[in-house]
């Protein structure tokens, strides 16, 4: 196959969602058979205020993709970026035909592997090997094509040993291992990657981005969603670059990289945000927010004490909630996270279906811009709830030292409270030095 | 705001280009796809069985047990109590046992369809397959304990055979002569109408559940009246005769009729009635498969 041939076109394509009352006013029977019996009378007075009924305000339609056109060359490797919300993932699930454009079209040429998720289809009962068949099959492998990658799948995620094993006894390392390892033996002409590379320890995640080369390398034609602008970077030709539901940019990947980061900059901060759980029958987190010093901030000074707390609930009683945190740098980069699988918490123990979790942070040392905070929620086996930068805060510059002076911006990311201790060595019988202060003359 | 474009590229052929559009109306089933992922439903079907007694303390034992443990709780209340007979010299118990099997592969293959969508919300979400999949390894996950629970009532027939007559409190329990023959032969028809009927109606359940959880609690106390729709308790005898077009409407009459029929043997089924039955189990399948299709599109964005 030729270089220059075409693996995917995308013309004018549009996604609508309905929010708030058309969608709750059918969630029940009841609410249904309500609204059929109110349907004429509601008509009618629709015709009277003169306006079609199907738009009276009964909805509000949001368009998360908007006229989205663009073309994908056989081998290229397509980094797509935007902010949460910009319509990355719809763009994503529309191709990987999860769910259906309302408008436009889309011209596939090649089988199509997507990975949103990893591990998906994991049943914690059944033992490794059979959930690398039954998580290959719901990724569109056949049985032969399993079993041909059966070695390679158990050697890349180093879980030989466990094979036998269910995977409810796996740590959570081991977990997402497999089920990487699974999804990275696909052979699709295209693939279709989102964010899953945001998981796992840092020796796996190189690991991971490895294979993502050699994908790459391998002259498949992929789509990669992520916020990780370093590793976008590193494995894209090009970017698109999604902005509310439209694509503002498509081309060079430096200069998309540029525009996503001046873009994406006056959307200003989420202090607080609902959250909708991802699995009904899970826990999840419904909302979290930011505190400053105490108070509920998404704008505060270098220096201020910061903490987040997040709500959960659960379906059933919970007795160990686990949340882990990333806290990253306006261009995607992890700066730092904990996760309270390895800290200790502190609270009662007992059981509950819904509750607060507050992790303190004390003094984090930020220089001044824009951060984002990713949120990872589970029980004790692993997570179920996973929200990339839920939340987004500006630290404003301060003078922190006190001495009149702001601190020096983009010399590093983390300003510290540092001592320095200076012991001159004095030659002996030399004149004694007069030793000045270091400060301006 | 400028959209900067590569060059547009001919596309190379564009009759092998796979096109995703929007879809709206009525489409019928792709069989050619389904056939591609059958492995899937392989592995889904495996997975529902292997989970389900891998969970379980009895494990496979729990299949034999909980039929066994209804058909003696009727036997005791109906045949017992109310002295309801069983037609053609059959004893109740082996009367009431044969019914459950077929009765209960169904109900629980209902069951299993109609939440595998919610269940598996996370799977719809995240990955495309053929959603049909999911119902339909619900009922056919069933199949493995029909056949076990087959296996019980052969040897439960056989022990009655061997077994002189008795007298309990109001139910007689006649000398039983097992004479199986070719009706057996008709045995995997009548599994075949049942699983039509249960993925018709799980089709219907599963992609409706979707949307309306209530579908969730409004199921379970359907399938547990339906039951008394259908001849497990009672022979079909025992229904006038006016109403048998009516009664025959329900596949699972037909089914378990027929079911009974072939493994016990005995007056064997009116044809007409069983064609009733088997019409009214391909309509619920076909709009089942109908009303799937057209609700699956949104399924991802709704669940």
């Amino acid at each position: 196959m030729a270089r220059d041939e075409l693996a995917i076109r995308v013309e004018g394509m549009g996604k609508r969602f309905f929010i708030g009352a058309a969608r709750r006013r059918h969630d029940t029977l009841r609410d249904m058979l309500a609204e059929a019996a109110l349907a004429p009378f509601r008509r009618i007075a629709g015709v009277l205020r003169g306006c079609d009924s199907a738009a009276s305000g009964l909805s509000e339609e949001i368009w998360a993709l908007r006229d989205v056109s663009f073309d994908v060359r056989r081998g290229e490797v397509v980094g797509i970026i935007g902010r949460n919300g910009a319509g990355k993932s719809t763009l994503l699930k529309i191709l990987s035909r999860i769910t259906d454009p309302t408008v436009g079209r889309a011209f596939i040429h090649g089988r199509i592997g997507s990975l949103l998720e990893v591990g998906t289809g994991f049943h914690p009962e059944l033992t490794g090997a059979e959930n690398i068949f039954l998580n290959g099959a719901i990724l569109g492998m056949t049985r032969r094509q399993i079993e041909q990658q059966f070695g390679r799948i158990v050697e890349f995620a180093e879980i030989d040993r466990f094979v036998d094993t269910p995977v409810k006894h796996y740590s959570s390392g081991m977990y997402t291992r497999l089920a990487f390892s699974v999804a990275a033996h696909l052979e699709p002409e295209i693939l279709i990657v989102d964010e899953v590379l945001a998981v796992g320890d840092f020796e796996f995640q190189k690991k991971c981005l490895g294979k993502m080369h050699d994908v790459a390398d391998g002259g498949r034609t992929v789509l990669f969603v992520s916020h990780n602008m370093a590793a976008v970077r590193s494995l894209c030709h090009s970017v698109c670059v999604l902005h509310q539901g439209e694509l503002v940019f498509r081309g060079d990947t430096e200069e998309g990289i540029h525009r996503y980061l001046v873009e994406s900059h006056p959307e200003g901060t989420t202090a607080e945000v609902r959250l909708k759980g991802s699995d009904p029958l899970n826990p999840s987190m419904s909302a979290a927010r930011l505190l400053a010093d105490g108070q509920v901030a998404g704008r505060f000074d270098m220096g201020s004490s910061l903490a987040f707390e997040v709500d959960y609930v659960s379906p059933g009683p919970l007795r160990h909630p686990r949340l882990g945190f990333v806290l990253n740098a306006e261009d995607g980069e992890r700066l730092l996270g904990a996760n309270n699988r390895f800290l200790p918490s502190v609270g009662p123990d007992v059981a509950a279906t819904s509750g607060t979790i507050r992790c303190e942070l004390g003094v984090v040392p930020l220089m001044a811009g824009r951060y984002t905070l990713s949120l990872w929620f589970g029980d004790y086996g692993r997570d179920h709830h996973i929200v990339l930068e839920a939340l987004a805060f500006e630290v404003t510059e301060r003078d922190i030292w006190g001495r009149g002076t702001l601190p020096p911006t983009g010399s590093s990311r983390l300003w510290w409270p540092s001592r320095f201790v200076i012991t001159p060595r004095v030659e002996a019988g030399a004149p004694p030095i007069e030793l000045r202060s270091t400060g301006r003359p | 705001m400028s959209v900067s474009e590569s060059a547009r590229v001919p596309v190379a052929s564009p009759d092998d280009a796979f096109v995703i559009e929007p879809h709206s109306g009525w489409r019928v089933v792709d069989f050619g796809e389904l056939w591609r992922y059958r492995d899937l439903l392989y592995f889904m079907v495996w997975r529902d069985i292997k989970v389900r007694y891998k969970q379980s303390v009895l494990g496979v034992g729990w299949v034999v047990f909980q039929p066994l443990v209804q058909m003696v709780a009727f036997t005791l209340i109906i045949g017992l109590m109310f002295g309801m007979g069983a037609p053609d010299g059959v004893p109740y118990p082996l009367f009431n046992f044969a019914a459950l099997i077929p009765w209960t592969f169904f109900s629980q293959g209902v069951t299993r369809a109609a939440g595998s969508l919610v269940q598996g919300s996370n799977l719809l979400k995240k990955v495309y397959f053929p959603r049909l999949i999911m119902p339909l390894a619900g009922v056919l996950s069933g199949l493995v304990d029909l056949v076990i629970a087959l296996g019980i009532l052969l040897v439960l027939a056989l022990a009655f055979h061997l077994a002189p007559a008795m007298e309990l409190g109001a139910m007689a329990l006649p000398d039983y002569t097992w004479s199986p023959g070719w009706e057996l032969l008709w045995l995997p028809a009548f599994v075949l109408l049942a699983s039509v009927a249960a993925i018709g109606l799980g089709l219907w359940a599963s992609a409706l559940m979707v949307q309306y959880r209530d579908v969730a609690l409004i199921l379970p106390f359907f399938v547990q009246t339906a039951l008394y729709a259908c001849p497990v308790l009672y022979p079909s005898s025992e229904v006038p005769q006016r109403w048998h077009g009516l009664y025959y409407c329900n596949p699972m009459a037909g089914v378990i009729d027929g079911f009974r029929w072939s493994v016990l043997g005995g007056q064997h089924p009116d044809f007409g009635l069983m064609l009733l039955s088997s019409a009214v189990a391909l309509v619920l399948c076909g709009s089942g498969l109908l009303v799937f299709r057209r609700m699956e599109r949104t399924f991802a964005d709704v669940v």
